[in-house]
C-alpha cells in the first residue's frame, strides 16, 4: 500500500537518463566542449584506427623508398609521383602515417599511466582516509615526497632503476611498460589526496555507520560504501591528467628515454624532427607537434568544462 | 515485567582525550584534557519495551546510544544485550551473531542511505550480510515484504535516495533495520528532521512495528511530547549523567530532579492552556569545562553549597531514580 | 486605521527551469500592523523562506518575483533594486536567521558589527554608536556587555550568537524583523528563551514580526496571528487562539493534530495521508484536495478564494456559504 502514486513506474533506461540528465543539457550548449570533444574524438578514433586508416606503413623498412624522402606537403614526389598529404622525412616515411601511428603510441601510454595512477592514489587514499592514524601519515608523506619531486624526474629515477634491474635483452619489450609505470608513479598522489579528503567525510556519515553497526568489515566498507562516493572528482582530474601524461611521455621520448625507436610516439616525431627546422624541410617537425598541441589541448579543455558543469553539483 | 530484561547497561562511561598535542603540553606546560562524554551511566530495557533517553546537546545521549551498538568503545562498564557482553574478551562470535539482533535509526535521513545505491539494495544489505535468503530471488521477496511493511510501493525499489522524501527515505531506513529481524532496535531522534505531519506518519509506524514484531526500543530524543507518546521508561540525561530514571507516567506527572522540571517547562503549549511557567536559566554548559559539584547547579533554583562541592549520585526512591541533593534532603 | 508595516499582495515567486515555470509562491496576500507578530507556518516545500526572501528581496536566481506587491508602511518596495533595497533592508528590515554564522562576520568582535550597523543606518558615530551598541547587548541579555563587547562570535555560545544576532537585527530601529527559523538550530530550552526575548524586545521596540517557521510550538508562544501555508498558498490565516483552538481548513487541522503534546491521551497521533506535490506535480483546483478527508467537487477543478469565516480567513470550499456574495 503505497503512500503516493498507486503505480509502479518503470524506470527509464540509462542512456535515456543520460542524455536528458543537466550534464547532457549543459555539454549541448558549450560550444568550446562540443568543439574539443569532437577534435579529440576524431583524433582518438583516428589513432586508434591507424592500421586501417593510415595511407603508408611508415615503419615497415620494405615500402620505403628513400628516393622519395624529403618530399613537400601536397607536392608529387619527383622520383615517383605519389603525393604525401603531410610531406615525407628523411627516410621516406609519410609523415601524416607516422603521425597516426605515433599518436597511438602516445594515447596508448597516456591512457595506460592515467589508468596505473588513478588506481594505485584511489587506493592509497581511501585506506589512508578511512584507517587514519599512522597508516594516514605514512602515506601522506610519501605523497608529499611525490608531489614536491617534478614529475619527469620521478619518470627518469623509475627508469633508470628499471633500466638496471631488467636484463638488456627485454629492455625494448619492457619499454612501454615501464614507461607506463614511471609516468604512473609520477602522478598518483593528487588522486590520493582528493580521494583522501572525501573519505574522511563520508567516513563519518550515518550510512557508513549503518554498515558498521551490522558488522561488515572494513575492506567491504570502503570498497561498497565509501569508493562509489569519492570518486566523483576523480575522473574530472584524471581527464586533465591524460593531457599531461601525453605531453610527460612526449618529454620523455624527447630526452630519448621513453618509447624504443621502433614504436615512436610523437615525441620521438618531435625529436627527430627538430634538426630539420631550420635546414627547410619545416613539416617534418611542425605537423607532429601540431598534433601533439591539438590532442592535448582537446583533451584538457573537455576536462575542464566536465569540472565546471560537475562544479554546482558538487555543493 | 518480570522476565529478565534485554539490555543492561551498567556503569557505562566514555571520554575523549582532547589534549594539545604532546609538544604543546611540553612547551606550554598544559595538562591533558579529558572530556567526558558519559559517566556511570546505568539502567535497563526490558523487552518489548521503549526506553528514552533524553537530553540536550552535551548530555550525552548520542555516545550512549553509539556504545551500545558497538560503534564506540566504552572506557568504563559495559553494556549486555540477551546476555552477551559487547565489551568482554573471547565473546567474538557471540557478538557476531548478536549483531544481527541490533540494529540504528538514524536521525538524518538525508545521510543514513548510501546516495549511490538503490532502495532495493540498502534494504537488502542485512539480509544479504548475514545470510537470511538464499537465491537472488529470495531477497527481492524479502525486499518487497519489507518496503510494503513500511507503507512504500515495491515498484519504487529501483530508485535512488534522492528521488524520495525526507519521510520516505526514513522509511526506507525502517526497512533496512527491520530486515535483519531485530529483536532490539536504538533510534537516534528518528523524527527530529522530519516535518510534524510526517513525523506523525513515522512515530504511528514504529509503533506498530514494535506491536507486531515484538520490537525492544531504545529511543533518543529531545522533544519531550515524543517520548511521551512513544516510551514506556525514561532516563534523563545532563552533561553525561542520568540525573532522573522514572516510568512516562511518572515522570510527567511529578518530575523530581530540577532539570527535569526545567525541560518540562520548555515544552510550548499548544492548547494555550495558559499554565504557569517559570523562566529558564542559562545554557547547557560545555563538556570539556564542566562545572564543580553537581553539574546542573549554576541553573539550579534550589543550588546549595553541597551541590557546588559534591556530585550527588543515583539515588533509588520509590518511583523513582534520582540524582539530586535537594530531592534527597527533601528540600525539594 | 494605522497604515500595516508590511502589506503583501497576491505575491507570485517563479523559478524558471528548462523544463518550464515553476510557482513557489502562488497568490500570497497578507498584512502586519506596527508592534504585531504574524507567524508563518508550513512544512519545507511550502514556499514559506521563499516569500521572506522576495519580500526583502534576497531571492536566489534564477527566482524571480513574477507578480504582486510589497509595500513597506505604504510604499511600494518590490521593484527596488541594488543600492536603493540595500539601504532600505539595512535600515529598516532586520534579518534573523537559523545559523547564527549567516550574519555574524567570524572575523570582526561583535561590538565592531553592531558599531557598523549603526553608524551606517542611525546618525551617530563613535562613542555614541558604541554606547548604543552596549545597551543593546545588555537588552539581549548578554551578561557583562562591556567585556564582552569585543569578543568574537566563536566566544559566545549557540544561543548567545543568537542574542548577538537579535540586537544586530534591531540595531538600525528597523521597522520590521523577518525571523526564518530563529530558534531551529538551538537547544529545547535555549528556545525557549530565545522565544521570549523576540517577543519581549519587539513589543518594547514597536516592532513588527514576521516569524517563518514549521514549529507550531514556537508560533503558540509567539505570535499574535497565523497564517498556515501550503504548496505556495496560505490556507488560513487568523488570530493564533482561533487558528490553534478552532482550525478552519482541514490541512490546518491535520497539522496541529499530528503533533504530540504533553496533554493528549491519544494513542496514535493523528495523521494526514500522502505528502504534499512537488512543484513539478500539482494537482488542479485546491492543492490539498488529494489528501482532504473532506473532500468536495468543487475542491477537483476550482481553486478556493480566502473566504472570511469569524475572524479568520480559510481558502476552502468547506465554506462556501459564507462566499457567497450578499
Amino acid at each position: 500500500m503505497s503512500m503516493d502514486s498507486p503505480l509502479p513506474q518503470r524506470q527509464p533506461g540509462v542512456l535515456r537518463r543520460a542524455w536528458d540528465s543537466d550534464l547532457a543539457w549543459s555539454f549541448c550548449r558549450s560550444p568550446v566542449a562540443v568543439g574539443a570533444s569532437i577534435v579529440a574524438a576524431v583524433m582518438i578514433l583516428a589513432a586508434v584506427l591507424a592500421p586501417w586508416v593510415a595511407p603508408h606503413t611508415p615503419f615497415d623498412a620494405a615500402t620505403l623508398n628513400l628516393m622519395e624522402g624529403f618530399s613537400p606537403p601536397g607536392e608529387p614526389s619527383p622520383v615517383s609521383g605519389r603525393v604525401f598529404l603531410l610531406g615525407t622525412d628523411g627516410q621516406g616515411r609519410d609523415v601524416l602515417s607516422a603521425i597516426l601511428y605515433g599518436a597511438r603510441v602516445s594515447l596508448l601510454v597516456g591512457f595506460a599511466s592515467v589508468l596505473f595512477s588513478v588506481v594505485l592514489g584511489v587506493s592509497l587514499g581511501l585506506v589512508s582516509g578511512y584507517v587514519g592514524g599512522r597508516t594516514d601519515a605514512l602515506i601522506m608523506r610519501i605523497a608529499d615526497i611525490q608531489l614536491s619531486l617534478p614529475a619527469i624526474l620521478i619518470a627518469l629515477l623509475v627508469f633508470g632503476v628499471a633500466r638496471g634491474l631488467i636484463q638488456p635483452a627485454y629492455h625494448e619489450e619492457a619499454a612501454i611498460a615501464v614507461l607506463i609505470v614511471a609516468i604512473g608513479l609520477s602522478n598518483w598522489a593528487q588522486y590520493a589526496r582528493t580521494v583522501r579528503g572525501s573519505t574522511l567525510v563520508e567516513r563519518n556519515k550515518d550510512y557508513v555507520l549503518a554498515a558498521r553497526v551490522m558488522g561488515r568489515p572494513v575492506t567491504a566498507i570502503m570498497r561498497e560504501h565509501v569508493l562509489p562516493n569519492v570518486v566523483g572528482p576523480v575522473l574530472v582530474i584524471a581527464t586533465i591528467n591524460l593531457a599531461l601524461a601525453i605531453i610527460e611521455e612526449a618529454t620523455l621520448s624527447f630526452l630519448g628515454v621513453g618509447v624504443p625507436p621502433t614504436q615512436p610516439s610523437l615525441g620521438t616525431l618531435i625529436r627527430l624532427g627538430q634538426q630539420f627546422l631550420f635546414s627547410g624541410e619545416w613539416w617534418i617537425l611542425l605537423f607532429p607537434a601540431l598534433a601533439l598541441v591539438l590532442l592535448a589541448l582537446s583533451i584538457n579543455l573537455l576536462g575542464d568544462w566536465l569540472r565546471d558543469a560537475l562544479n554546482p553539483r558538487l555543493r | 515485567m518480570s522476565a529478565a530484561p534485554l539490555v543492561t547497561v551498567e556503569n557505562l562511561g566514555r571520554s575523549f582525550d582532547v589534549s594539545r598535542p604532546w609538544l604543546n603540553r611540553v612547551i606550554e606546560r598544559e595538562k591533558r584534557r579529558l572530556l567526558v562524554a558519559a559517566a556511570g551511566v546505568t539502567f535497563t530495557i526490558g523487552r518489548k519495551q521503549t526506553f528514552a533517553l533524553v537530553g540536550e546537546s552535551g548530555s550525552g545521549k548520542t555516545t550512549v546510544a553509539r556504545m551500545m551498538v558497538g560503534l564506540i568503545a566504552p572506557t568504563t562498564g559495559d553494556v549486555v544485550i540477551d546476555g552477551v557482553s559487547m565489551t568482554a574478551r573471547g565473546q567474538d562470535a557471540e557478538r557476531r551473531r548478536l549483531r544481527r539482533r541490533i540494529h540504528m535509526i538514524f536521525q538524518n535521513p538525508y545521510a543514513s542511505l548510501n546516495p549511490r545505491w538503490r532502495a532495493r539494495d540498502i534494504v537488502a544489505e542485512p539480509i544479504r550480510a548475514f545470510g537470511l535468503a538464499g537465491s537472488r530471488g529470495d531477497v527481492d521477496t524479502e525486499v518487497s515484504k519489507l518496503l510494503r511493511l513500511v507503507g512504500l510501493d515495491p515498484g519504487d525499489s529501483g530508485k535512488y535516495p534522492h528521488e524520495f522524501s525526507g519521510g520516505q527515505r526514513q522509511r526506507i531506513a525502517i526497512a533496512r533495520a527491520l530486515a535483519s529481524r531485530p529483536d532490539f532496535i536504538v533510534c537516534d531522534e528518528p523524527t527530529s528532521a522530519l516535518d510534524v505531519s510526517v513525523q506523525a506518519q513515522t512515530l504511528n509506524l514504529m509503533r506498530d512495528l514494535q506491536d507486531r514484531f515484538g520490537l525492544t526500543y531504545l529511543l533518543i530524543s529531545h522533544n519531550l511530547a515524543v517520548v511521551r507518546h512513544m516510551a514506556s521508561r525514561v532516563g534523563v540525561m545532563y552533561l553525561g549523567r542520568l540525573v532522573e530514571i522514572a516510568d512516562v507516567r511518572e515522570i510527567f506527572r511529578a518530575p523530581r530532579h530540577p532539570y527535569t522540571r526545567m525541560l518540562l517547562e520548555a515544552v510550548p503549549d499548544l492548547a494555550l492552556s495558559g499554565r504557569p511557567r517559570k523562566p529558564i536559566a542559562g545554557e547547557p554548559p560545555n563538556p570539556i569545562d564542566p562545572p564543580t559539584g553537581c553539574a546542573f547547579h549554576p541553573r539550579c533554583p534550589h543550588a546549595t553549597d553541597r551541590c557546588r562541592r559534591e556530585a550527588p549520585p543515583l539515588t533509588t526512591l520509590p518511583s523513582v531514580m534520582v540524582a539530586c541533593h535537594g530531592v534527597t534532603e527533601g528540600r525539594i | 486605521m494605522s497604515v500595516p508595516v508590511l502589506s503583501v499582495l497576491n505575491l507570485r515567486v517563479e523559478f524558471p527551469t528548462r523544463r518550464g515555470s515553476l510557482t513557489a509562491v502562488d497568490g500570497v496576500s497578507f498584512d502586519i500592523m506596527p508592534g504585531e507578530v504574524l507567524g508563518l507556518v508550513g512544512e519545507s516545500g511550502a514556499g514559506k523562506s521563499v516569500t521572506g526572501a522576495a519580500v526583502i528581496g534576497l531571492l536566489d536566481p534564477p527566482g524571480r518575483l513574477a507578480g504582486g506587491e510589497v509595500r513597506l508602511a505604504g510604499e511600494r518596495i518590490d521593484r527596488l533594486r541594488g543600492e536603493a533595497m540595500r539601504r532600505l533592508r539595512g535600515k529598516h528590515i532586520g534579518m534573523v536567521f537559523q545559523d547564527p554564522m549567516t550574519s555574524l562576520n567570524p572575523l570582526m568582535r561583535i561590538g565592531d558589527q553592531l558599531v557598523e550597523t549603526i553608524s551606517a543606518h542611525l546618525d551617530m558615530s563613535g562613542d555614541a554608536a558604541r554606547e548604543r551598541a552596549r545597551v543593546l547587548l545588555s537588552e539581549v541579555g548578554i551578561p557583562a556587555p562591556d567585556l564582552r563587547i569585543d569578543d568574537y562570535p566563536h566566544q559566545f555560545s549557540g544561543g548567545m550568537r543568537q542574542r548577538v544576532v537579535l540586537a544586530l537585527a534591531l540595531a538600525a530601529e528597523p521597522r520590521l524583523i523577518i525571523a526564518d527559523e530563529p530558534t531551529t538550530a538551538l537547544d529545547v530550552s535555549v528556545q525557549a528563551q530565545i522565544i521570549a526575548l523576540l517577543k519581549r524586545l519587539c513589543a518594547q521596540h514597536g516592532v513588527a514580526v514576521l516569524l517563518i517557521t514549521h514549529d507550531m510550538g514556537v508560533i503558540a508562544e509567539t505570535a499574535d496571528r497565523v497564517a498556515v501555508m501550503y504548496a505556495g498558498r496560505i490556507v488560513e490565516i487568523g488570530p493564533l487562539r482561533a487558528v490553534l483552538a478552532q482550525p478552519l481548513h482541514p490541512y490546518t487541522q491535520g497539522l496541529i493534530g499530528a503533533i504530540p503534546t504533553l496533554d493528549s491521551e491519544l494513542d496514535r497521533l493523528v495523521q494526514i495521508p500522502g505528502s504534499m506535490p512537488r512543484l513539478t506535480n500539482m494537482p488542479p483546483g485546491c492543492a490539498f484536495h488529494p489528501r482532504c478527508p473532506r473532500v468536495l467537487a468543487p475542491c477537483r477543478t476550482e481553486r478556493p478564494p480566502q473566504i472570511d469565516v469569524a475572524r479568520s480567513t480559510a481558502a476552502c470550499w468547506l465554506y462556501r456559504e459564507q462566499a457567497v456574495a450578499p
